[in-house]
């Protein structure tokens, strides 16, 4: 359905280049600095136009960071985040604000992201309020078509967010996020909070919307299964940096980093036969990001950890064509263990230089 | 019994209505199942499907007012645990069974430390001085895989990490030595390498404990995991029930199998587009005199709207004993 995008000689709508989003800690009776969270640390990749980058990984893996960063809605410590040639990260006030209708999110909880005393209307109109000069009837007939546009009954239209239901929520967020025909949406565990039965219907929406409006994402998400259904490519976060970036389908059939391998087997199927087969079990939990490991950040928990990995960090390198893996067993010299790794390449490509 | 040994847990007909300003809310509808000792039976349903409510019912956890419950047996051994003394109900609670809550947060006080937390029931229900209930609280910290158990009875907490305090809870859960436990989306809060090391204890537990479990989730690939049996909840009423295995290759309600349906795979071909359920699930404001899942089933017919179905075996087994299910719709090709 969306095949174009695998095309790699186009020009990407997103790129990001060693982005770093360090929180400092401050402590003692001075505040003195003494530290710094390394929520995203050095992360590198792109999106082409309509394409669906998953970004998957654990709680304080740094991904909500990544996404929020995109957007600048955090300052970033460092890198560039180029959206159509501009760089994000830099640009000045009056020019971001500029730069925004282009770039918009949906955020995880649809409860606590709109304001319970605006109405519907007032809510999704409120982008075109501070961003346009559109008149008030042309707001209220783009509100209108909005919410044909995300399925809801115009009816509501002077409803409040309580009176809808999580599923019609985030219907309203994500008609919110229309509003200003952006290019770019970052999606941030936009089902994560709703039930089953209603998060499909989600899912689908945004997948509609991506075809009639021709939308690029950034879908977060901890739900592998999710991500695999609407994600054309997938990076795998681990304590702030990208473990793995690589086409869905490669990933899913043949997960090259360790932690990759981990987080697909440890997903339970709803199937009896399927779940009940053996997995990798990691032993322990994430390292703190104010204090990761030396070398390797997943190297403590790796089953297949080698002594070099506690010694030397391993960079995002293509391993294969248009796999980016950060792991001493396929680009090591000599790596052994890794009996499945094809062919380790030595070529650094531009996105694995990252420090 | 047909299959030989007596349930350790027997539900008969349970009823619970919430009274609220706005009228009734029929929580739970004539729920029934049975538990036999090391068995785990997985509870299955979306918000509001009564899954939770069921549960509280059982060991009287729910206020009341608003909550009332209407009627039903709670056999656990001989004993009705809705026709006992509240002192009693305490004494079952802590020591029968065992109770593991979704959110391992709020669930363990942060200004007690684990070890107080631990030893509490030991004192409280099992009669333990001090030096016993330490002995034991080291021993179920190690049980339950905590390393560095004697010095870790001491700290708060919030020095725990979210898959060590649900390991916490466990170990607080099992402290009596209970006959049911009951774990309420015991790891739905956690990441799923975490929740595969907590599915993995519990299997454990179980082999060596042989305790039964209920195990109540949203997740069905959760379930597939753990379960022995399933238990469908819709509406606050049981839609389907069956062995494991049986109920997922053959999915007999309508809600199963679309449930089943919406969720991606993980492997396997990938689907264009995924199924939905329309619409809501139902508020229980009405007496539940018609199926709970009539307005989004697509095989609704009008008996539907005017009878609520009763479960159905739909194997030879007894009712409650094999693979049943609350729907008047026979799906083609089957005879039942």
């Amino acid at each position: 359905m969306r095949d174009t995008v695998t095309e790699p000689q186009k020009e990407p709508l997103i790129r990001v280049e060693d982005l770093k989003m360090h929180f400092p800690i401050y402590t003692g009776v001075f505040r003195r600095h003494s530290g710094d969270v390394k929520a995203v640390d050095g992360v590198s990749f792109t999106i082409q136009p309509g394409e669906t980058l998953g970004l998957v990984g654990e709680s304080g893996c740094g991904k909500s960071t990544v996404g929020r960063a995109l957007l600048r809605l955090y300052e970033p410590t460092a890198g560039r985040v180029v959206i159509e040639g501009d760089d994000i990260a830099t640009l000045t006030p009056e020019a971001l604000r500029l730069k925004r209708p282009t770039m918009q999110m949906v955020f995880q909880d649809p409860q606590a992201s709109l304001n319970p005393r605006m109405t519907l209307s007032a809510i999704i109109a409120e982008p075109m309020v501070e961003h346009t000069r559109m008149t008030a009837q042309e707001r209220q007939a783009r509100v209108f078509e909005l919410m044909d546009a995300v399925g809801l009954n115009r009816r509501f239209a002077n409803r409040y967010p309580h009176e809808f239901s999580g599923g019609q929520r985030q219907r309203i967020g994500i008609a919110r996020a229309l509003a200003l025909n952006p290019k770019f949406i970052v999606c941030d565990e936009p089902i994560a909070a709703l039930d089953v039965s209603i998060q499909a219907q989600v899912v689908n929406l945004l997948e509609d919307l991506q075809d009639k409006f021709g939308l690029t994402y950034l879908f977060i998400s901890h739900d592998l299964s999710m991500v695999r259904h609407i994600a054309d490519r997938v990076a795998v976060m681990y304590l702030g940096r990208i473990a793995e970036l690589s086409p869905r389908d490669a990933l899913y059939a043949h997960p090259l980093h360790p932690y990759a391998e981990a987080l697909l087997s440890a997903v339970n199927e709803p199937d009896p036969n399927r779940a009940r087969r053996e997995r990798i079990i990691l032993k322990g939990d994430v390292p703190s990001p104010a204090n990761p490991p030396k070398g390797c950040s997943f190297s403590t928990r790796c089953p297949k950890v080698m002594d070099i990995c506690r010694i030397t960090r391993p960079e995002l390198a293509e391993v294969q064509p248009g796999r980016l893996v950060a792991c001493h067993l396929y680009t090591a010299a000599g790596s052994t263990g890794a009996s499945e790794a094809p062919e380790p390449k030595h070529n650094q490509s531009q996105q694995g230089a990252s420090s | 019994m047909p299959d030989g040994a007596a349930p350790v847990l027997d539900v008969r007909g349970l009823k619970t209505v919430f009274r609220t300003s706005g009228g009734e809310i029929h929580a739970v509808n004539s729920v029934s199942f049975h538990l036999k000792r090391g068995e785990v039976l997985g509870v299955v349903g979306e918000s509001g499907s009564g899954k939770s409510v069921t549960m509280m019912s059982l060991i009287g956890l729910l206020p009341s007012p608003p909550a009332e419950i209407r009627g039903g047996e709670v056999m656990l051994g001989d004993r009705d645990l809705l026709k006992i003394a509240p002192e009693d109900l305490r004494q079952v609670r802590g020591a029968k069974v065992g109770f593991v809550f979704q959110d391992p947060m709020t669930s363990l006080n942060p200004v007690f430390t684990i070890g107080m937390q631990i030893m509490e029931p030991l004192r409280e229900h099992m009669g333990m001085d001090k030096r016993q209930a330490e002995a034991r609280a080291v021993e179920l910290l190690e049980l339950v895989g905590i390393p560095d158990a004697k010095k870790r009875l001491k700290s708060y907490p919030h020095q725990f990490s979210g898959g060590m305090r649900q390991r916490v809870m466990i170990a607080i859960a099992l402290a009596c030595n209970p006959d049911v436990l009951i774990a309420d989306e015991p790891t739905t809060a956690l990441d799923v390498t975490i929740q595969a090391q907590i599915l993995e204890l519990v299997k454990e537990l179980r082999q060596k404990l042989g305790m039964a479990i209920i195990w109540i989730t949203h997740d069905l690939g959760v379930i597939a995991a753990v379960a022995d049996r399933v238990m469908v909840m819709y509406g606050g009423q049981v839609a389907e029930h069956g062995p494991v295995k049986e109920l997922f290759a053959n999915p007999r309600h309508p809600y199963t199998r679309a449930l089943l349906k919406t969720i991606p795979s993980i492997a396997g071909a990938r689907e264009a587009r995924l199924q939905v359920i329309e619409g809501q699930p139902p508020i229980l404001s009405e007496a539940p005199t018609a199926c709970p899942f009539r307005a989004r089933c697509v095989h609704a017919m009008e008996i539907c709207t005017q009878e609520n179905p009763a479960r159905r075996p739909v194997d030879a087994a007894p009712l409650g004993h094999g693979h049943d299910v609350a729907c008047h719709w026979t799906p083609e090709g089957t005879d039942a």
